[in-house]
């Protein structure tokens, strides 16, 4: 298993629990899949919950950069929750920490949508 | 039975070990060396904290022999090596692609660049090795050096 991703929904924000590997191939596509398939179903508001992601290569870190590109441009909100150290450095060397909007409590994450 | 394994050696000369896989242009290729490079790493006595860089750098530079390089191509092989010894483990890499150019890639960190989805994979090696080279190969092939020092130069 490379990646596990699990929806659940808080009052009106969708939180994704992802949990193993993004990386090109099976991660990165499942990531891509199903922020698509959220935007198709009109979620505006959603949650990555990265807590239990061990590992981002390049290519998980163009798919969260695509995913966030995508719901904003529908008009919704992509945040981010729950960054191990590895994944918060990668996002600090990429300069894209100050990008996302990233949360360390969850209901705080949630209320921020308000 | 591993197909991609088609040499496997350990040589010893005077002080540096070198292990070597030649390796199908798939993305399974690109897992196990990661591993492969992970396991060596360790054993050659990495610090835990560059472990991780070297894994990640490893499974960069492969994705772009596999992918851009050999363009997954069941014919055309990917050649890892890993050798320790003389305060540093060396990673080289080969494919058998057209190569692309190096020299000019778009900064990943210019304002306009940042949201790109593709384009970092080069930086992050770099930031996370000591040492990144790259040698054009003729008549075909890239091969790519990645150093990391076991002891402060």
């Amino acid at each position: 298993m490379s990646v596990k991703l699990s929806t659940r929904q808080v009052g009106d924000v969708s939180v994704v629990d992802v949990a193993g590997r993004i990386t090109l191939g099976e991660g990165s596509s499942a990531l891509r899949d199903a922020l698509r398939d959220m935007v198709g179903k009109d979620h505006k508001k959603i949650l990555l919950n990265l807590g239990e992601v061990s590992y981002i290569d390049s290519s998980g870190i163009g798919e969260l950069v695509s995913g966030f590109t995508t719901v904003t441009n529908q008009g919704g909100q992509l945040k981010l929750l729950n960054l191990t150290k590895r994944v918060k450095d990668l996002l600090q060397i990429t300069k894209l920490y100050t990008v996302f909007d990233v949360h360390d409590d969850e209901a705080a994450a949630v209320r921020s949508f308000a | 039975m591993r197909r991609d394994v088609l040499t496997m050696g350990k040589n010893s000369r005077g002080d540096t070990e070198t292990v070597e896989r030649f390796l199908d242009s798939t993305l399974e290729s690109v897992d196990s060396a990661e591993e492969l490079a992970l396991q060596e790493a360790e054993r050659a006595g990495v610090p835990e904290d560059d472990l991780h860089k070297i894994a990640m750098a490893v499974r960069e530079s492969m994705v772009n022999a596999v992918v851009h390089g050999n363009r997954y191509n069941a014919h055309k092989k990917v050649h890892l090596t890993l050798t320790k010894g003389h305060g540093e483990f060396v990673v080289r890499i080969t494919d058998q692609g057209e190569g692309f150019d190096y020299e000019n890639l778009p900064d990943p960190l210019a304002e306009e660049n940042l949201l790109r989805h593709s384009g970092r994979g080069i930086f992050l090696i770099k930031a996370f090795m000591d040492d990144f080279r790259v040698r054009r190969l003729q008549p075909e092939g890239t091969e790519v050096t990645l150093v990391k020092y076991l002891v402060s130069k």
